[in-house]
């Protein structure tokens, strides 16, 4: 498993709150010596942690502008949610004109890409559903993607197994590039505009495939401010724009599901609602449902943390942007496309497994049970682990002590002081108790 | 062979939205364990389907696991109506459960025999007006 992870922590700006860990889907946070760390095999660089961090410590590593410099011939590809970031553009041709005026050679909108996705996916429907009980889950959002892989291994074999759009938009502007300049792919970039740290991380470390055809990854915002200074002076659009309704839907949630053929789906976004659904899918509950969409971000791609607009709208601008559109302007043909399929099954990475051996994993589990029925139960996070029961499953993992609970060590205080060190007046109020702590009166 | 680990769930009666607490925190446990992934499947359809009957018919009950290294046992105990005829209760879409629950997209009568498919052994003491212990064994080698 390549370990690359776009959300990274910056040290000197962390306080070691516990905001991020408590908020962290996959329990991947814990703070120590006073600050975030992140547990790198749990991480699905979903980015709740950057959204949630009042500090700006946690924040997703993309490529620098200047790697431009590096190739003769360079490509933007924006992700469809990238078209609601804009006040007071109605054609999404001026984007796709001022990201040619900012120092690329070229676009290729990543939504002409996900219209071949929903063409695949309705041709090929009935077959991959037949492969297995339950509902089709979409691989679109790379956050779900890696979810499932950690925590659902009786649902990796439910995701649609076809690559992302922009892994396949990019497969494709290199073949266009290269037939329309004659240049080796060498000197050719292709650079995604990514509206969330999963798709960065999927650029580098992709799921499915071997190698990805995307040169790099910047971030929606800072491709944004780069544009700023353009994009009010264009008068003469060029007609770029080579998609359709069905491709900009994908921005918002439900957008994707929409394109298919059936009225028999489900789409859920942030990411709550998302574990909610997985895990009801695991129970069989939602067998009768054909298609199932799911956004760790909330309202869906525009959502995205490294996105500018707020999410709801942008999702109204884009409803704008694509009125007059036509429904799709991108077709599979009869050619081969075997290349849109995952070349590797998506495969459970057991990231919270006790031990190799059964026996052992029984009895780590039972020393985990023990001690968390000694554990307060609040929850509060103090220790450094977001629940008393992950701080007990660090501490059989070897990586935590019973005494790093507060509310055990207060305990522990309290006898010393019982000798003789009297110890109330130095502890803080939660801790004291008689006068000016947990008094009758203050109740 | 060594203790199983038992975990107890206490599970709420006539609360929709806490059915299927048990069968989640279950399904954590085993991945835990590094159980194979259908037999977590299949005791997590199977432990979900029992919630809900608990839920609908019995006004709740307890949902007692014990994990051996061979098998799962699941014990749903409540004090609810009981079964008056266990055979019929087997059959697939018959149901008891109230229109209002069916409204709800519960009450499919496959809550049993789903329970009976997913697990490899099952078997029902019911007594009218005393209430139902569902007894499963999922097993894992």
């Amino acid at each position: 498993m390549n370990d690359f992870h776009s959300v990274t922590i910056d040290r000197t700006r962390c306080k070691g709150c516990i905001n991020c860990m408590k908020r962290c889907p996959t329990e991947a946070i814990r703070v120590r010596d006073g600050k975030a760390t992140i547990i790198s095999e749990r991480c699905i660089d979903c980015g709740e942690c950057i959204r949630i961090c009042q500090n700006r410590a946690k924040k997703s590593n993309y490529d620098d502008f200047s790697m431009l410099e590096n190739y003769k011939w360079k490509i933007a590809m924006p992700a469809p949610s990238f078209y609601g970031q804009f006040a007071g553009v109605g054609d999404i041709n001026v984007i796709l004109t001022a990201l040619k005026q900012i120092g690329f050679d070229a676009v290729f909108e990543v939504s002409r890409a996900a219209e071949l996705v929903t063409h695949l996916t309705r041709r090929n429907f009935e077959r991959i559903r037949s492969s297995h009980r339950g509902p089709v889950i979409s691989s679109a959002c790379s956050a779900v993607v890696r979810l499932i892989r950690v925590r659902y291994p009786a649902l990796c074999g439910y995701v649609l197994p076809v690559n992302e759009p922009f892994h396949l938009a990019a497969q494709m502007a290199r073949e266009e590039a290269m037939a329309a300049t004659g240049l080796s792919p060498a000197d050719i970039g292709i650079f995604f505009i990514s509206p969330c740290p999963a798709k960065v991380t999927s650029a580098h470390a992709p799921i499915g495939i071997e190698d990805s055809f995307v040169t790099g990854v910047f971030s929606a915002s800072d491709i944004y401010i780069r544009m700023q200074r353009v994009i009010g002076k264009i008068e003469k659009p060029e007609p770029l724009m080579q998609s359709g309704i069905v491709g900009i839907n994908w921005a918002t949630s439900g957008g994707e599901a929409a394109g298919l053929m059936t009225d028999n789906y489900l789409s859920a976004d942030g990411m709550e609602n998302v574990v909610r659904v997985l895990e009801e899918i695991e129970d069989g509950k939602l067998n009768d449902i054909e298609f199932v969409e799911l956004n760790a971000c909330p309202g869906g791609c525009v959502g995205g943390v490294l996105n500018v607009a707020n999410p709801f709208v942008a999702r109204s601008r884009i409803k704008t942007l694509r009125k007059y559109l036509p429904v799709s302007q991108n077709r599979l043909d009869s050619s081969d496309n075997s290349h849109m399929f995952w070349e590797q099954a998506l495969h459970y990475e057991a990231v919270y497994k006790l031990d190799d051996d059964l026996t052992e994993a029984m009895n780590k589990m039972k020393k985990i049970a023990a001690i968390e029925a000694a554990l307060p139960g609040l929850d509060c996070g103090s220790c450094g682990a977001p629940s008393c029961r992950a701080l007990a499953e660090d501490v059989v993992r070897g990586t935590a002590k019973e005494s790093d609970c507060v509310v055990k060590f207060r305990d522990q205080l309290e006898l010393l002081s019982r000798t003789g060190v009297d110890l109330s007046s130095v502890l803080p109020a939660p801790f004291r108790h008689g006068p000016g702590g947990n008094t009758e009166e203050e109740r | 062979m060594s203790e199983p680990i038992r975990i107890t769930y206490e599970v709420d009666g006539e609360d929709f939205m806490s059915a299927g607490t048990a069968s989640t925190d279950m399904k954590r446990v085993l991945r835990q364990l590094g159980l194979d992934s259908e037999i977590i499947r299949r005791a997590a359809i199977a432990m979900y389907e029992g919630e809900i009957n608990m839920v609908i018919h019995a006004h709740g009950g307890v949902a007692e696991v014990a994990i051996y290294e061979d098998r799962i046992e699941m014990n749903l105990i409540d004090h609810g109506p009981g079964i008056p005829d266990v055979e019929l209760a087997m059959s697939a879409g018959y149901s008891t459960a109230a229109e209002n629950i069916r409204e709800l997209g519960f009450g499919a009568g496959m809550g049993l025999p789903n329970m009976k498919k997913y697990t490899d052994e099952m078997t029902i003491e019911t007594e009218v007006g005393k209430g139902t212990t569902v007894r499963m064994v999922v097993r894992t080698v």
